[in-house]
């Protein structure tokens, strides 16, 4: 048993930090909330490559460089805590790069990987639809063989990375007779194919983070279904184990948590600093604590990983406790802000950049993306605990 | 960064399972918490057998030489039994301490006692305030020749009925500042002037109520240096917080593990109720609030153990563990039905002690304050 990490790792973590740090110094960006989700700058994502910091965890072969996923969680940690602009690049490196290497076939992983590792891939995910969101198998669009190629039919939403991908990885229905789970396959395409139409979609925060595709007859080269035709369901649900495992779901508005601690502490009321205040400090240790808890989750989902094994329970655990943190500690920062939660963030006399309320309306997300909270409470009683379904 | 027990750490922990399913039953915690002394001597001469008593004693005292986190993988175990007794008192409050700051004297006088069995400690630090701030530290200890005279009630002390020595934290310093002039003195439990009252605890715990009536202690059994001990009770505190969280960590994975198995036991409407999503989502919900105490603990116990800082892991693991607990509870009862509400369920053993567990040795407020100042709010 071991809670810390090693010389190396802390090394790798003080880096990082480093490299953060400059970075936000030399004014090229702004700490902000869910900047892994909506931070698009491919400039950023290319200093990123540059420093072999995308794929950190795949093989030497492809690119990669070979490290194990505690060193990608210390990355990743840190991208979140500074909320760099990680958008462009986050979705390929954390599960399709993944799934590529899992399924994909030697001319796909040379293909895509090097392109994904030197931050010129920008993978958008194309999995829901209006009518397949938690019933991801009841998916409609299509993809009818036709020679060589695929004949792709249909639309999906909340495509992250919409409006900056060049790739979009794609579910679609390959065989309509057989039985929903087992008629699915995965597809990686390029996004400049005709016939697809991308459309932005504004969420609850005025941002445009995610986007509606729509596939109208685009032919597809059969070379870039991914992994076994038929089987993608199954593929995909070791896909989702990684989309849920990381830190981002924990640390979305970790930005949010500093800037409001530092609040307190700078701002008085009748003469005393807020964090004087005893419901104050109460507030805030009790969100440190939750915090805690939810790294010490996560880290349980990497080492699992590390060890071999798919971390369907921990990563759905993990990320139903984490993203109520983020809710949490959304909530508690309006209250500690008061009437001055209402004031966006170019509003006069607007507090912390208007961090708080934009969270609160964005953290609506956190429980229901990548697997609603009650879903993954289904999978931590049903697989975890054993519990029958009738 | 590994949450993995060792090879002999799996081992210990498997055979305090062992050992405690077939000798520690309910039907022996039930006679205890009715009987006066609150514990079985056979049993504990067993488990000094074993070499518990004596784990992390250095060998040269009969001790087994090992860690503080081994020793929390055995709290773990007693915990999930609902193990009655002084282990705590006598291992944690008494041996630890004299462990850390005995002289050699003490330590060659006390520790082979503690490691052979013969002796019961425990430490009588709360009084009437309860609270665990140096300023409540009221009891007397006034000097006299080559003795100190203690004066003084406290309370909520574990197993004091039962003691052979108790370590009581008492204020030598009147005009100091609070956390100065508090000095810890070994007490034979058999000195005159002391008396004891059991008090009845929603957890059968054996609490007591105990009254200094001018006892004399001599000053030679003063624990590490006049008026310098609360450094010392903050430390005594900070593992017997772990402690606690060890044996609490052991009584809601019990009271997990006890639930699901009921969820797929009972059925109505033609279907285990576990097959109802709400009851799942109970259940994913109690994993939840276990694993991470599980962690938080465990990191509280690992880094205490390396003899690393551990004012903010410990207070973590206390304050997540504090809530937790009621949080689980709430749901097995729940989940249990009308079964789990009665005295002949097992499930009471476990309710009425997590509850217990909530205030002792520190409360979540109190340990969300050491957070804040941890945070340099």
């Amino acid at each position: 048993m071991d809670f810390k990490f090693s010389e190396e790792q802390e090394k790798f973590r003080q880096e990082v930090r480093g490299f953060l740090e400059g970075e936000i110094r030399q004014g090229l960006w702004q700490p902000s909330c869910d900047a892994w989700i909506q931070g698009y700058l491919p400039e950023f994502t290319k200093r990123v490559a540059e420093r072999g910091w995308i794929g950190l965890a795949w093989p030497k072969e492809y690119g990669g460089q070979g490290r194990s996923n505690i060193d990608r969680l210390i990355l990743t940690e840190e991208m979140l805590r500074y909320g760099a602009p990680a958008a462009c690049h986050w979705f390929a490196d954390r599960q399709i790069g993944r799934a590529i290497l899992a399924y994909g076939t030697e001319q796909q992983r040379q293909e895509l990987l090097p392109k994904i590792i030197k931050g010129e891939a920008y993978v958008g995910l194309g999995m829901s639809e209006p009518e397949a969101g938690s019933d991801l198998a009841s998916l409609k669009t299509q993809a009818v063989e036709d020679g060589d190629d695929y004949i792709i039919n249909g639309q999906k939403m909340w495509a992250s990375c919409g409006m900056f991908m060049n790739y979009i990885y794609l579910v679609a229905r390959t065989d309509p007779e057989a039985p929903k789970h087992r008629g699915i396959s995965e597809f990686v395409i390029a996004t400049n194919l005709p016939g697809i139409t991308i459309t932005p979609t504004m969420d609850i925060t005025g941002s445009t983070a995610w986007a509606e595709v729509f596939f109208d007859s685009v032919r597809v080269p059969q070379r870039y279904l991914i992994g076994e035709k038929n089987h993608g369901f199954y593929q995909i649900l070791n896909q989702l184990d990684y989309e849920r495992a990381g830190l981002e779901r924990l640390m979305g508005n970790y930005p949010l948590f500093d800037a409001i601690i530092k609040f307190t502490k700078e701002t008085k009321r009748n003469g005393k600093p807020l964090s004087q205040d005893a419901l104050i400090r109460s507030k805030l240790a009790q969100l440190q604590v939750e915090f805690e808890i939810g790294r010490l989750l996560t880290y349980r989902v990497v080492l699992v990983i590390d060890e071999g094994h798919a971390p369907n329970v921990e990563a759905a655990m993990a990320k139903a406790y984490s993203t109520a943190f983020e809710q949490h500690l959304a909530s508690t920062a309006m209250d500690i802000l008061g009437l001055y939660g209402q004031l966006v963030a170019e509003s006069k006399w607007a507090p912390i950049l208007g961090m708080a309320p934009h969270s609160y309306l964005g953290s609506k997300g956190y429980s229901l993306q990548a697997g609603t909270s009650e879903i993954l409470r289904n999978i931590v009683a049903g697989r975890g605990l054993g519990l029958p379904s009738k | 960064m590994d949450l993995s027990l060792s090879e002999e750490q799996e081992m210990l922990k498997k055979m305090a399972r062992d050992f405690l399913t077939n000798r520690c039953p309910k039907t022996l915690v039930k006679e205890m918490e009715a009987s006066e002394k609150g514990y079985s001597p056979e049993l504990w001469q067993e488990m000094a057998g074993l070499g518990w008593m004596g784990l992390v004693l250095p060998e040269k005292y009969g001790g087994g030489g090992m860690s503080f986190l081994d020793l929390s993988v055995l709290l773990e175990e007693m915990g999930r039994s609902c193990l009655p007794g002084p282990f705590l008192s006598t291992v944690v409050l008494g041996s630890l301490p004299i462990l850390d700051i005995g002289n050699e004297e003490q330590k060659g006088e006390y520790l082979p006692k503690i490691a052979s069995g013969e002796a019961i400690f425990t430490l009588a630090l709360t009084e009437p305030n309860a609270k665990y701030d140096a300023a409540s530290i009221a009891v007397k200890a006034t000097a006299d020749n080559n003795d100190y005279i203690i004066n003084g009630t406290k309370l909520f002390v574990p197993d004091a009925h039962i003691a052979d020595y108790l370590l009581c934290v008492a204020r030598t310093n009147e005009l100091a500042k609070s956390e100065n002039g508090i000095t810890i003195f070994l007490v034979d439990a058999k000195s005159p002037g002391i008396s004891c009252a059991v008090l009845k605890t929603i957890a059968s715990d054996k609490l007591c109520e105990v009254v200094f009536d001018q006892v004399r202690v001599p000053k030679k059994n003063i624990l590490g240096q006049l008026d310098q001990g609360w450094s010392e009770v903050q430390k005594i505190i900070e593992r017997a917080a772990v402690a606690k969280c060890c044996e609490t960590l052991g009584g809601i994975q019990q009271m997990l593990e006890m639930t699901v198995d009921y969820a797929k036991e009972r059925k109505q409407f033609d279907r285990p109720i576990g097959s109802f999503q709400v009851i799942q989502h109970y259940c994913a919900n109690m994993a939840t609030d276990v694993d991470g105490s599980r962690f938080s603990t465990y990191q509280a116990a690992w880094t205490l153990s390396e003899g690393l800082p551990c004012t903010k892991e410990v207070a973590i693991a206390k304050a997540w563990l504090s809530e937790a607990c009621k949080r689980v509870t709430a749901l097995a009862h729940q989940i249990h039905g009308a079964i789990g509400v009665t005295i002949d369920h097992d499930l009471q053993f476990y309710t009425r002690r997590a509850n217990a567990a909530e205030a002792t040795f520190g409360d979540a407020d109190f340990y969300r304050e050491i957070i804040a100042q941890e945070m340099g709010l």
